[in-house]
């Protein structure tokens, strides 16, 4: 053993020093950690920009590329996509069959991005025209979730007792009948288009939200900070915005952005059976259903809008499960 | 390895890599285990404790750990007897030959260890058939029959059929205890087995585990923070703070004459049984974070016993017999001469008196 | 257990119940008779007022129509499809070949997702986890009518190994691309769902209690894991029926599959308010019977419904 001076012997106060608690119990960062989780995850990140990129062209995407909408040239019928310079490189430059039809039929000057359909509308501009019917259906489901799903929820979970009693029985029932007849029903009632669809939304949209809401409000009213809120006199009012809302606030986003792609869905689906907006208005749905018809001698129909739906659809649940993943790695994945 | 020996751990380091940095979870700690002997291992949670036990049964996750040192056992494969080290087995080699087998572990919570949907019977068997320590189905449940009978269950074959929510939790601790037992280890980890179990039952199952030792011989490591609960179950003890050993010896060395303000703490803060009103000396501040291990004597930035040279560098162990060793600064000759609490005294005293009598 | 699949016929009943009383209502809001058809006699009129109270006031002409479906199944006639039948001869003979695509892309979707998923969640955070992820997740986000329409173009027209549309004459191999396309959101959400749920069980103290017993990982993962993480994922089986049956809308569309889908599609198209109400409350009556079964099964094999506490 080495020698050791006298003096490092003589007694001391203890001192300050790092402990468990000091880390763990760092007030709790929730968007922060959140928002550090969720970079992480590149997919999320790449399918975020990619959401971006794609309302970005549904704003301005109709006003370039030279062609308006539902304006119906009978010469540029099935025109396939040819797009300038892209066109040297041997992918959409015109050709059908190894043919320029462009050039077979002089329109030397002329260009149609994702090509012309079969009334010789552009179908660059309609694609993204619907597009836009895409994220209007997608705000309008969030609108839904957020105002009667929490709402619901809310209700149904903090009073409990017999009006949560009546309020699930309501739920049960509606929730026993398959979303598609409720949807069917109602638009054939309603007829077809975008307020059907709305209105279909709401009677359906909500429910998987509010149960969320109410299972957390159900959890979280016997936690001893309402417990605290409430003999303090807070009103009801008052606990569910202040004290519980703020604490479900990530499930609640995370169940938002799943019902996002299910409304482009539902729109997608019942365009395409024939009951959403119909034409000479454009949704994807609708592009696809009129296209699919002559998939097989003219594809650039239905690849246009079908990429641009998926890649929709894809980047909102890429999205929804990054922030899942980031707001609460332990959520059930649905 | 000494003859007598079945597990020697020297010298082991085991660190995670976390995002926020490495956590040195267990800092150089050394000890053996005797054949056929209890060795408890006392400390607060997070003292690294389970971890040394995870790392005997090379369950350690594989989230960046980094092991240093070696565990070595002393297997007995078909009457030849070879030693092993555990640290730097394979995982197949781990799985086929060491756990459930020869080394086996009872864990904290009964209620959670078992497996929902498969009945008592199978889940008892399951291990032997693994190991093919019986020939037949016919012989593994004479074989749980027997196990149920030594684990103090009647009624064993109406028992297997059942699945784990129709017991309570101290049967089902039992269950976990015969599951241990299915292929007659040499070692056996008890891991905290009675934190989750009502006094009443704690009692209970420490004697099984007390008597079960007498009948099979097998070697105990006894895993706990109460120094209270083993103090009739240990032959030897362990007390570990922040990665650390911090004293070890003989169950009445550690017991009637500790040396280490830490082990003061620990026994100060037992409660009386005699109902007495009496202080009780809690230890203040809680353990340090091994991220950022403290410089020096970790404990002494909790202890009213500081020394000057406790946050300049690590102390050593110093011997205070052939079985007690102490690591403490205020054991070197040149250390003033410090006396444990008077409560602590008064209460040592009278344990020793009630032992005599 | 018998308390509870009483309990839980009952709701199904007075669910089913329920949609009959919906769906007597909204005929009630929708224009048009079935009588508009000039070439029909004054004799036949009379037959059908007769046998479906048409010309009755509401409240019998709702015990009318509730003892018609009751006694005999009857939803009426067909008003445009095939005029003048009565819908269920449409509708239930092409019952079948819609049920059986149904259960075969159920059962092909939850074979692969279980495969998809054990893989995914034993190998957590390896390639073989990602792409599981991906196809996954792919899987959820394109609509079926789209994989339809990818599977009927490469397999149907570049590659000619089946018919681009359903071949009454091979209705087993016409059945394997609707199928597959059918399957694909089954995979998906099974994929994903059981990933979640064995990792969850995989983390769990009886998982580490096995480990600790020697057990080789294989049968850690696939006796107590698998079994386990199982229970719950049957547990969603009845929401996806409902993706089933949005899903053989547009499929049977897409290959003029003869099943209730594409005659639903039409009904719609045609405004053959009887041939969509009966579609309607056909799949109603097999979601429900499905949530129903659904539940059952779940309390069959979860020994802690099956086995009552202390028994």
């Amino acid at each position: 053993m080495t020698e050791h001076k006298k003096e490092l012997f003589k007694r001391l106060e203890p001192k300050e020093y790092v402990t468990q608690e000091l880390i763990s119990n760092e007030e709790p960062k929730f968007f922060r950690d959140a928002y550090r989780r969720f970079k992480k995850n590149k997919g999320a990140h790449i399918a975020l920009f990619m959401i971006i990129g794609i309302l970005f062209l549904a704003a301005f995407g109709p006003l370039i590329g030279g062609h308006v909408y539902n304006e119906v040239i009978t010469q540029h019928i099935n025109l396939p996509p040819r797009v300038p310079f892209i066109e040297n490189l041997g992918i959409l430059n015109g050709m059908r069959d190894n043919v320029n039809i462009y050039l077979q039929k002089g329109f030397n000057d002329v260009y149609y991005w994702f090509g012309a359909d079969g009334l010789g509308r552009d179908l660059w501009v309609r694609v993204w025209m619907g597009t836009r019917i895409s994220f209007l259906v997608a705000f309008v489901a969030v609108l839904i979730d957020v105002i009667i799903g929490i709402s619901y929820g809310l209700i149904s979970g903090y009073y409990g007792g017999k009006v949560d009693m009546v309020m699930q029985r309501f739920v049960e029932i509606i929730s026993g009948i398959p979303n598609l007849v409720v949807v069917i029903l109602l638009v054939l009632v309603l007829k077809p288009g975008l307020q059907s669809i709305i209105f279909a939304l709401m009677i359906t949209g909500w429910i998987s939200m509010s149960r969320v809401v109410r299972s957390q409000v159900l959890k979280l009213k016997e936690l001893e900070f309402v417990l605290a809120a409430r003999t303090l006199g807070a009103s009801s009012f008052v606990i569910i915005l202040k004290e519980i809302l703020p604490n479900i606030i990530g499930q609640i986003i995370v169940m938002t952005m799943f019902s996002i792609p299910s409304a482009i869905f539902y729109e997608s689906f019942l365009a395409f059976v024939g009951l959403g907006l119909q034409p000479p208005l454009a949704s994807l749905g609708v592009l696809i259903s009129t296209g699919y018809q002559s998939l097989l001698i003219y594809p650039h129909m239905v690849i246009f809008p079908v990429l641009v739906l998926s890649l929709l659809m894809l980047s909102f649940n890429l999205v929804a499960d990054g922030l899942r993943d980031a707001f609460d790695p332990k959520m059930k994945g649905f | 390895m000494e003859e007598n020996r079945i597990l020697e751990v020297k010298n082991l380091q085991l660190s995670f890599q976390l995002d926020v940095g490495t956590n040195h979870v267990i800092r150089d700690i050394s000890f053996h285990l005797n054949r056929g002997e209890t060795l408890a291992i006392v400390g607060e949670s997070g003292s690294g404790k389970s971890v040394t036990t995870k790392a005997i049964l090379g369950l350690i996750d594989d989230n960046g750990a980094v092991e240093e040192g070696s565990i070595l056992f002393r297997l007995n494969k078909n009457g030849k007897e070879e030693i092993v080290d555990l640290l730097h087995s394979t995982k197949s080699f781990m799985q086929k030959n060491i756990r459930g087998s020869k080394i086996a572990i009872i864990f904290q919570d009964p209620m959670t260890s078992l497996d929902p949907t498969m009945t008592i019977g199978n889940q008892i068997m399951e291990s032997m058939l693994e190991h093919k320590l019986v020939k037949s189905k016919k012989e593994a449940l004479e074989r749980t029959r027997n196990l149920l009978d030594l684990v103090g269950i009647d009624h064993p074959d109406k028992r297997m059929k059942q699945y784990p929510h129709q017991l309570s939790g101290g049967m089902r601790q039992r269950i976990v205890i015969a599951i241990a037992l299915a292929c007659e280890p040499d070692l056996l980890i008890a891991d905290e087995p009675t934190t989750a179990l009502d006094v009443t039952i704690q009692s209970q199952i420490l004697e099984l585990i007390k008597d079960i030792q007498k009948k099979t011989g097998v070697a105990i490591i006894f895993i706990t923070h109460d120094l209270g609960v083993v103090a009739n179950v240990a032959d030897r003890v362990a007390v570990m703070y922040a990665g650390k050993i911090v004293e070890e010896g003989l169950a009445s060395e550690v017991y009637y004459d500790p040396r280490h303000p830490y082990t003061w703490g620990l026994l100060s803060s037992i409660p009386s049984l005699d109902g007495k009103e009496e202080e009780i000396l809690s230890i203040p501040g809680s353990p340090p974070n091994l991220i950022h291990p403290p410089k020096g004597d970790a404990f002494a930035y909790r202890s009213s016993y500081a020394l000057a040279i406790d946050f300049e560098e690590v102390p050593p162990m110093f011997k205070v017999s052939e079985t007690h060793f102490v690591a403490s600064w205020l054991l070197h000759p040149d250390a003033p001469k410090v006396e444990m609490p008077d409560v602590l005294k008064k209460r040592l005293n009278q344990y020793s008196h009630s032992k005599e009598v | 257990m018998f308390k509870y699949i009483t309990r839980r016929m009952f709701w199904s009943i007075v669910t089913l119940f329920t949609i009959l009383i919906l769906l007597f209502l909204l005929l009630q809001f929708l224009p048009g008779t079935p009588f508009n058809d000039e070439k029909l006699s004054e004799a036949s009129k009379a037959l059908l007022n007769a046998k479906y109270g048409l010309d009755q006031p509401f409240f019998s002409r709702f015990g009318i129509y509730m003892k018609n479906i009751l006694t005999e199944f009857d939803f009426g006639i067909s008003l445009s499809i095939q005029r003048n039948w009565m819908v269920k001869n449409i509708v239930l003979p092409r019952l079948g070949i819609s049920v059986r695509i149904g259960l075969q892309a159920l059962a092909l979707g939850t074979f692969m997702g279980i495969i998809l998923g054990v893989l995914s969640a034993s190998k957590k955070n390896t390639w073989v986890d990602t792409l599981a992820t991906l196809i996954a997740i792919v899987g959820v986000s394109i609509p079926s009518y789209v994989f339809a329409l990818l599977l009927s173009y490469v397999f149907g027209f570049k590659i000619p190994i089946f018919s681009i549309i359903f071949n009454f004459n091979d209705p087993i191999k016409s059945s394997i691309l609707p199928t597959i396309a059918l399957s694909m959101f089954v995979m998906a959400q099974v994929t994903r769902f059981l990933r979640t749920e064995l990792i969850e069980v995989l983390g769990s103290d009886y998982i580490r209690l096995v480990e600790a017993k020697g057990v080789s990982k294989f049968k850690v993962i696939y006796r107590h894991g698998l079994r386990n993480a199982l229970i719950s994922v049957i547990t969603i089986l009845g929401p996806l029926t409902v993706t089933l049956l949005t899903g053989s809308l547009v499929v049977e569309k897409v290959y003029a599959v003869p099943g209730i889908g594409s005659l639903l599609v039409n009904g719609i198209l045609t405004n053959d308010y009887n041939v969509i109400v009966m579609i309607a409350f056909v799949y109603s009556a097999l979601y429900i019977t499905m949530n129903l079964f659904v539940d059952i099964l779940y309390g069959i094999i979860d020994p802690r419904i099956r086995v009552a506490k202390g028994a």
